[in-house]
């Protein structure tokens, strides 16, 4: 276990990070982003409504897009999500949660040849499929999903 | 007389109440030549698994009830009574089919006397160990929790006895409802140098980095064998998040495949996981991760006579499952040559008390751990008339006793308890001591609750369980019993979708409403602050106040559409 970098990054502090996060250019402006921020696809309320605001309706599976989530959920709160793309020119990755009020989590896009890789954690209020959908430059999209299960616990083993 | 006649002899002599000459019924079995297995091969492992710190000799009923869904219809782990005999070629009324089912348990446990005890068990490793150099002892988990000793000590009397028995690693499950601290301080303390504590998928929640080590390598006999641990994967789900706030846990196939990638890598030419994933999840595991040899298996407390031979793109696997509370010793021996493995034995061995003499240092240290607390332990607090026993899908008598009692004290409509597959047997007629109690209650988080809830609630709560219980896809099981329901009744249809299992709740014959308010009474919650009085002083009032306990009423859900599933007796 790394220890200092853990005790480095405590001492730094959360905000401190995210300020150094913007002055290196990593993190957008509020402008920039509210410009490409897609607001229907944002504010559907239904996974289809989702895929239609983002071109993506119809779309199919590619095994070459890597969806990882527990099958179990230990905090509903916090689910960590990874989608790997391995497609050629990936431009774009979204994460949908099927069952949330909102389904449409997060959206990113990667400019100039970015890796393709994504980790985020979500909140899922119940049991969902979580999908993730990404998009190449000539315009095609592709999907990969998973059901992911958020329990009650208790009475195991 | 041939064996059959003996047997009934001794039966009708059992139900006569006349006492039994245990050894002889067992020489009639064959007795110690059980124990006789010739050395094959040159790798040799030794696995036991779920002992829940029973340290001493005991019952345990094989269950009744263990219902398969979807694709493990019919198959091993999920055969009960006759069906599991017939699969293996176990002969009916053999030492090893009361071993391996519930059948004629009562007569069967007075002739062969008790199983397990780390004294004999220790004598029985320390046999096998002699007829094969090298061989590796190894722990499925689960032994530090599972009686009033072992809670009161905070797993040290475990700690010590696998020490002295000479455990090489071991993964672990209820270990970690001692918390993460109390782990560690073992880990790094009393393990360091003697006994690898392994579990691949056992990650901190920040930056995902091991906590323990993932595997570990030994020459033995010349050839290099990898033995890789997993950790029950629904730890912070199944039992309280807050006593592993820091650590994320989850079934990690992709990383297992790079461990077991990284170990053929560094030349090992035997690759066996020591898992507490539960059979199914094994078997799951077995069919999509390559290069495995072997899954030793448990968590599931699944008894399973043989392997099951999974086959994968990479080749194939074994998967086994050793049964739990110190009952049986797992040995699986390997012919490897030229580093490749030619063949294999393997036997599950039933641990009969009788069979086996007790180890002396062994008994020497049992004694030690439990002679501070002998009155408190051997307080009769009642005498059961009937067989009290917990294992089995919906209920057990034990579970049944621990249902009326709380409802009792509590004064409630309906209670709650957990499906837990550890906790011992008693035969008719045994007094039920403090020790007993503490077998099937004896946790970290033991509170008694009483709780309003609405029929939705608890509509919701059964469709929950019953999913970890009967979801047709491994990976979302979590291995435990469903949830034992005293008070109300229901239907049950296992192989329906989550939502629809549930069905026909009714309350003294009427149905149950979805607004309503009922009164549930419960125990072992998992939520973070939870309080109330341990579920054991509740139980042990109620005995108290009986000093006999009649045969309990068993309340099982009606089940639909599973006539014939070789799961059910």
């Amino acid at each position: 276990m790394d220890t200092m970098r853990r005790q480095l990054l405590k001492g730094a502090g959360a905000t401190g990070a995210l300020a150094a996060a913007l002055a290196a250019g990593l993190l957008k402006p509020t402008q920039v982003l509210a410009s490409e921020w897609n607001r229907t696809a944002f504010e559907a309320k239904e996974s289809p409504a989702v895929l239609k605001a983002l071109g993506a309706s119809g779309s199919s599976d590619s095994k070459d897009l890597q969806l990882k989530a527990p099958e179990i959920a230990e905090n509903g709160a916090v689910v960590p999500v990874e989608v790997i793309s391995n497609i050629p020119n990936t431009i774009s990755i979204a994460v949908l949660v099927d069952k949330n009020p909102f389904p449409l989590s997060a959206a990113f896009d990667f400019a100039n040849g970015a890796v393709p890789e994504i980790s985020v954690r979500l909140k899922l209020g119940q049991t969902s499929v979580v999908k993730a959908v990404a998009k190449t430059a000539d315009g095609k999209f592709y999907t990969a999903q998973k059901e992911v299960k958020v329990t009650v616990g208790g009475c195991g083993g | 007389m041939n064996r059959r006649e003996f047997l009934q002899v001794l039966a009708a002599a059992s139900a006569a109440g006349m006492a039994l000459d245990s050894p002889r019924a067992l020489a009639a079995q064959g007795g110690e030549a059980l124990y006789d297995l010739p050395r094959f091969g040159n790798v040799h492992l030794l696995h036991f698994t779920d002992c829940h710190a029973q340290l001493l000799p005991i019952h345990f009923r094989e269950p009744s009830v263990n219902i398969g869904v979807g694709g493990a219809t019919g198959k091993a782990p999920h055969l009960v009574g006759e069906h599991l005999l017939k699969a293996f070629g176990i002969a009916p009324r053999s030492l090893e089919a009361h071993a391996f089912t519930y059948l004629d348990f009562e007569q069967a446990a007075r002739t062969y006397g008790t199983v397990g005890g780390f004294a004999h068990l220790t004598t029985l490793v320390k046999r096998l160990r002699a007829s094969r150099p090298g061989a590796l002892l190894l722990d499925g988990g689960d032994t530090w929790q599972g009686s009033a000793t072992a809670l009161w000590s905070k797993g040290q009397d475990m700690v010590d006895a696998c020490r002295l028995l000479g455990v090489d690693m071991m993964a672990p499950h209820w270990e970690f409802t001692l918390g993460h601290e109390r782990v560690k301080e073992i880990v790094e303390g009393d393990f360091k140098g003697r006994i690898e504590f392994l579990a691949q998928n056992v990650k901190t929640t920040d930056f995902n980095d091991p906590v323990f080590a993932p595997y570990a390598l030994r020459e033995m006999n010349g050839v290099s064998v990898a033995v890789i641990g997993q950790a029950f994967p629904y730890t912070p789900v199944a039992n309280p998040r807050y006593m592993v706030p820091d650590w994320t846990f989850g079934i990690q196939e992709e990383e297992m495949q790079k461990v077991v990638d990284e170990v053929r890598a560094k030349g090992a030419r035997v690759v066996v996981v020591l898992s507490h994933n539960g059979m199914d999840v094994d078997l799951k595991l077995a069919s999509r991760v390559r290069g495995i040899d072997a899954i030793l298996g448990g968590h599931t407390h699944d008894g399973v006579p043989q392997p099951v031979v999974v086959a994968n793109p990479g080749g194939r696997t074994l998967v086994t499952n050793a049964g739990s509370n110190g009952k049986f010793l797992g040995v699986l021996d390997f012919d490897v040559r030229e580093g490749r493995i030619t063949d294999f034995r393997y036997r599950l061995l039933p641990v009969f008390s009788n069979l086996l003499p007790p180890d002396a240092a062994m008994a020497a240290l049992v004694d030690k751990w439990r002679a501070p607390h002998l009155p408190k332990l051997g307080e009769k607090l009642a005498v059961t008339e009937a067989m009290l026993y917990r294992r089995g899908n919906f209920n057990g008598s034990w579970d049944q006793l621990i249902l009326d009692a709380i409802m009792d004290v509590k004064g409630a409509d309906i209670a709650f308890s957990p499906g837990f597959r550890w906790g011992t047997t008693l035969l008719p007629g045994q007094a039920i001591t403090f020790e007993h109690l503490m077998d099937q209650t004896a946790i970290t988080y033991p509170y008694a609750t009483l709780t309003e809830m609405s029929g939705e609630q608890i509509k919701t709560i059964l469709e929950d369980v019953g999913d970890n219980l009967f979801n047709p896809d491994p990976y979302y099981q979590q291995g435990g019993d469903m949830v034992r329901v005293g008070g109300m009744t229901y239907a049950c249809d296992p192989a329906a979708r989550i939502g629809h299992r549930i069905q026909d709740m009714r309350l003294n014959g009427k149905l149950m409403e979805a607004d309503r308010k009922y009164k549930v009474a419960g125990w072992a919650p998992v939520a973070e602050g939870a309080q109330g009085e341990p579920i054991w002083e509740v139980v042990a009032r109620w005995l108290r106040d009986r000093r006999t306990v009649s045969a309990r009423r068993l309340n099982n859900p009606r089940l639909i559409g599973i006539q014939g599933n070789p799961g059910m007796a």
